[in-house]
């Protein structure tokens, strides 16, 4: 019992300290966020269930007031503007990406990588073209053009997710939670 | 640990969070009703006003850099529709979005971090079977102590990185280790707090 508690808050508090990294640039110069890294991680390494409920008492704690998000932004504005598309969407990522972790007989690295792809760039973006569709009333077709920008990080950051939960499964086997049971 | 309430106190910080949270969803509720540009801007001096009135020109000025990060969305759908020669249409779009998000923020930063929890405990209350208010609470103590704590130690991971390559950055090769920092940790504290008899 305690051990789920503290593996669900210690991601919680790494999604947010991945947020205060400064941008790292990666080759090619595109400047990201570690932070929604922080979340397919939360999937990956936890799995579906403890990795959805570590991103949800993240958010409750940005929702509370602190400047967890990147870029230190907090509170409930975030929830009123046109990214909340993409914080709904983050349990949800979390949680497929740790499903495909759990179902699949892959290779940690390449079971993680592709459910980073599904949950943290597939089901994550359409959960936030809807939000930014909703939110700057445009048409989805046309939310999907602006969420367009955000794509070539995220999949640099699937590509990542796997990396780093392959070398955590080399390095702690029994750590992986995602591949315990 | 920072947090987002603003160190100025205000009139607003004596109001009960419950009452502020209501107020801010009625608020967002009708500014989603409303389709015509006048009535948007009427609540948009309010919401100047209101703020220069409870904590002045300082406070006025926090709110705005709070907003800051918006600029690029508005700019795109000001662009968009200034494009189709829509410009009322943008505007309802951009003014709507402000005020809630300057509405929110508002509550945020006139509502201290122990008041809002205790809104929060009491929303959770009707969960308690299946989501223990003291586990939740000894949840949300873990984050606020090891933001800082994961944030340090990555800071070091990167130190020790510079220490050893001419890289000036570790890049994303600091994730693995903050990753399996963060795992020792969680068994660590799951040990201690067993010690201490556990979470019940």
């Amino acid at each position: 019992m305690e051990r789920s508690l503290t593996h669900i808050a210690l991601f919680a508090a790494l999604i947010a300290a991945l947020g205060l990294v400064p941008r790292i640039d990666l080759a090619a110069g595109v400047p990201i966020t570690a932070q929604s890294l922080g979340i397919m991680l939360c999937g990956t390494v936890l799995g579906a269930r403890k990795g959805a409920l570590a991103v949800l008492l993240f958010l409750l704690l940005v929702a509370l007031g602190l400047p967890l998000l990147a870029g230190g932004r907090g509170g409930l504005g975030v929830f009123a503007g046109p990214s909340v598309g993409y914080l709904v969407g983050f349990p949800i990522a979390a949680f497929v990406a740790g499903w495909v972790m759990e179902r699949t007989t892959l290779s940690p690295g390449y079971a993680a990588t592709a459910g980073a792809i599904i949950g943290g760039v597939g089901v994550l973006s359409l959960c936030g073209i809807v939000g930014l569709s909703v939110m700057l009333g445009k048409t989805l077709t046309e939310a999907a053009f602006i969420a367009m920008a955000f794509l070539p990080g995220d999949i640099l950051k699937a590509v990542l997710a796997g990396v780093v939960t392959q070398s955590i499964a080399t390095a702690r086997p029994r750590a992986l939670l995602s591949r315990a049971g | 640990m920072l947090t987002l309430t603003s160190p100025h106190k205000t009139r607003l910080h004596g109001l009960p969070a419950g009452v502020k949270l209501a107020a801010l969803a009625g608020l967002t509720i009708a500014l989603f009703q409303m389709a015509a540009v006048a009535p948007l801007v009427g609540v948009a001096l309010s919401l100047c006003a209101l703020h220069l009135a409870v904590g002045g020109v300082g406070f006025a000025a926090h709110a705005v850099r709070m907003l800051w990060p918006v600029w690029p969305f508005a700019a795109v759908v000001a662009v968009w529709h200034l494009w189709l020669g829509e410009a009322a249409g943008g505007a309802v779009i951009v003014l709507r979005m402000v005020c809630a998000i300057a509405a929110a923020n508002l509550v945020t930063m006139t509502t201290r971090l122990a008041d809002m929890i205790a809104v929060m405990e009491g929303l959770a209350r009707p969960f308690a079977r299946i989501l223990p208010p003291r586990r939740l609470a000894l949840g949300i103590a873990l984050v606020i102590r090891f933001v800082p704590v994961l944030a340090e130690r990555t800071g070091h991971l990167a130190d020790a990185y510079r220490a050893r390559s001419r890289a000036k950055r570790p890049g994303w090769r600091i994730f693995a280790p903050a990753a399996l920092a963060a795992l020792d940790d969680a068994e660590h504290v799951a040990e201690a707090l067993r010690a201490r008899g556990g979470t019940e």
